[in-house]
């Protein structure tokens, strides 16, 4: 979590400094829940994964530097730069990508999900907002998931708001009452105690892995920040200062930090500010990607594309490659 | 030689690789009763391959995405063309993106199957699109097959493909009948084009069952013009080598496309003809008109806005005379 939160505040930073260009959702204040429930995964155990997901790979184990030089757009970035912060994926870490479309990429972890079961026991899980639960591709997941019993875990991480939308006025009856309807067990579970998280997120896990089928876990938690660092500049509104502060109390890090001894926790940070040192180092020395590859990664099998994209067709030489992007 | 139906060798084509590959399982509304033959028999032989889903167009298509990139190569059968306007996001925005946003770690091989786009007789506004160019300007493979040989060997390309591929069978096409022999029926490439006739006169480019017109039209004119039929097969990647090969012997071009004008395939291809192309004369197209205009019921107004053989015949006439 010390991770989490410190890696997020040197993003901040690079967003300041503009090596991030697209600024960044940080997840500042849920770290409990990223911590915990990938705690409760298995390392080829499926993650998808949301806009606000720097938490859940680094909590999964992806490499802080080649993280950073991916929101960075570098070279050297887990994606190759492809990806940024919006669009991440790791599967070295387990994690298979973040939909940008809020709420459908649970029906991408479903399916996901059922591919995986039908060659052993793996598990995907699929995290969203509650921003996601209003959307009506969502529950069409939840209908799938449980018709065909499918072992994903739906994790709904209720900050209480989406964008400057509180859960209330967004939400007509309840998350957990959503996946109730499917016949899918969820319950509403704290999310600033990573223990807790843990402990429930192991519970569904070894449930779907032993054909139990998917079930769905609403972790209350709050943004310290805004929804996106472009809320730092623009002073929106839509929350007051006593709420921040009252959830500010039940910091994740705090709550967790009071269970190890001062100096394990010492030396956790020092470590932690090491790493990132070396991560924010290797993020920016890394090379910026070269134009002329824009095309890369486009098509697994590659497609014949117009010369003139390129600036003119030469005409008949770029014409008679096969196969083959042309340059 | 037996007669092949072009909807049983799409039902022999995704039997064969189904067959030949355990990946491939296939998904959709009602296939279990093989509402339009495509799925016939097949829940007998694989019967955990074959997935009825309720009507849940976006959340069975991103379940398709998902078990590609877990491995398996998703089959997914849609009803009517509109459900593809329904999926869009799904299938340009999520399936078709994530290989390039991974950077080449996941791949997503799935084929969306529409055994009947375009026109249905007096089915009406809603019914009747033919929304093959929409993908294809996004960017996501799109083939549509003419005749039984191609929908056979264009559907087992793109079921082989390892990314998104969209297969659209023209409603008109789906009873043709072809003499072929099984031993013949082999995977087409996607991206190569066919020239279904030779000419020199003028190259019309028709697009899916309008190449059955195209060479109607073609022998109706033999006396007076000689007419080249450019069959492209899929639509992205597009054969402009292909296409160009034949301009370039016949100098005129007319394209012959059942999509929507503005913005349009036949558009795109003028386009291209004018900007890359040796052209005698200006290239001429039909099209449904601009919009959505599909009527329905009464037939003098749902054939009003086909595109037509006395159009296409018009077309022709025009750019061999300027
Ligand atoms: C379908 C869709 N609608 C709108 C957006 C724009 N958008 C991005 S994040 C967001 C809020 C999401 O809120 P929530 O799901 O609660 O997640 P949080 O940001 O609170 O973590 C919105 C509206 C989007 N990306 N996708």
């Amino acid at each position: 979590m010390r991770l989490i939160r410190r890696f997020e505040e040197r993003c901040i930073d690079l967003v300041r400094s503009g090596d991030i260009g697209s600024g960044i959702h940080p997840c500042i204040g849920q770290e409990g829940v990223a911590a915990g429930l990938c705690a409760a995964l298995r390392p080829d155990d499926a993650l998808l994964s949301n806009h606000r997901g720097h938490g859940h790979f680094l909590a999964r184990g992806s490499d802080p530097g080649r993280f950073l030089a991916e929101l960075t757009g570098r070279v050297g970035g887990i994606d190759s730069g492809r990806a940024g912060s919006f669009h991440p994926s790791d599967l070295s870490a387990g994690i298979w990508g973040a939909s940008g479309t809020v709420g459908h990429g649970a029906a991408i972890a479903t399916g996901l999900g059922w591919a995986l079961a039908r060659d052993g026991d793996r598990v995907a899980v699929s995290v969203f907002g509650d921003g996601a639960v209003t959307q009506g591709a969502l529950l069409e997941s939840f209908n799938l998931a449980s018709l065909w019993q499918v072992p994903v875990v739906f994790v709904c991480e209720n900050n209480g708001y989406a964008t400057t939308l509180p859960a209330p006025a967004g939400i007509a009856g309840s998350v957990v009452g959503r996946a109730e309807a499917f016949g899918i067990p969820a319950s509403t579970v704290d999310g600033q105690d990573p223990e807790v998280v843990f402990d429930a997120m192991a519970a569904a896990v070894d449930r779907a892995r032993g054909g139990g089928g998917p079930s769905l876990l609403e972790f209350t938690t709050y943004r310290f920040e805004g929804h996106h660092t472009f809320e730092r500049r623009m002073r929106l509104a839509y929350r007051d200062d006593d709420e921040v502060a009252r959830w500010r109390e039940r910091d994740p890090l705090a709550i967790q930090a009071a269970r190890v001894p001062a100096d394990v926790r010492d030396a956790i940070d020092a470590e932690v500010e090491e790493v990132l040192d070396a991560a924010v180092r290797f993020a920016l020395e890394s090379p910026r990607p070269d134009p002329a590859d824009a095309f890369d990664h486009l098509y697994a099998t590659p497609v014949r594309l117009r010369g003139s994209l390129f600036g003119g067709l030469g005409a008949a030489a770029a014409l008679d490659g096969a196969g083959r992007i042309f340059r | 030689m037996p007669k092949m139906s072009y909807s049983k060798a799409l039902n022999r084509a995704l039997t064969d690789e189904m067959e030949r590959d355990p990946d491939v399982f296939v998904l959709g509304e009602d296939i279990k009763f093989a509402l339009n033959s495509v799925t016939t028999g097949l829940l007998d032989r694989f019967p955990d391959r074959v997935l009825e889903t309720p009507l849940s167009e976006q959340g069975f298509t991103n379940f398709a995405t998902g078990a590609a990139m877990g491995g398996k190569r998703p089959v997914v059968e849609y009803q009517i063309p509109f459900l593809l306007l329904l999926v869009l996001e799904q299938i340009s925005n999520q399936a078709n993106k994530f290989r390039l946003m991974s950077a080449g770690q996941v791949k997503v091989p799935v084929t969306y199957l529409l055994p009947g786009t375009g026109w249905r007789p007096g089915w009406g506004a809603q019914h009747s699109d033919q929304p093959y160019g929409v993908f294809a300007h996004l960017g996501v493979k799109t083939v549509i097959p003419a005749t039984p040989a191609d929908a056979y060997g264009l559907f087992l390309s793109a079921i082989r493909d390892d990314d998104p591929v969209v297969v659209f069978c023209p409603m008109p096409a789906l009873n043709l009948r072809e003499d072929v022999s099984y031993a013949d029926l082999a995977p087409i490439p996607l991206g190569v084009g066919r020239v279904c006739r030779s000419g020199a006169d003028v190259t019309v480019l028709a697009v899916g069952h309008l190449v059955h017109e195209a060479m109607a039209v073609a022998e109706e004119l033999a006396g007076e013009v000689s007419v080249e039929v450019f069959d492209p097969r899929s639509l992205h990647p597009f054969d402009w080598a292909g296409l160009a090969a034949s301009v370039e012997r016949t100098g005129r071009l007319v394209v012959f496309d059942d999509g929507n004008r503005f913005c349009g395939v036949g558009a795109e291809v003028l386009a291209t003809a004018a900007e890359e192309m040796r052209l005698l004369a200006p290239p001429k197209r039909v099209t449904r008109p601009d919009a959505a205009v599909v009527v329905g019921c009464a037939p003098e107004l749902d054939l009003a806005v086909q595109p037509s053989r006395a159009q296409l015949v018009a077309a022709i006439q025009a750019v061999v005379k300027s």
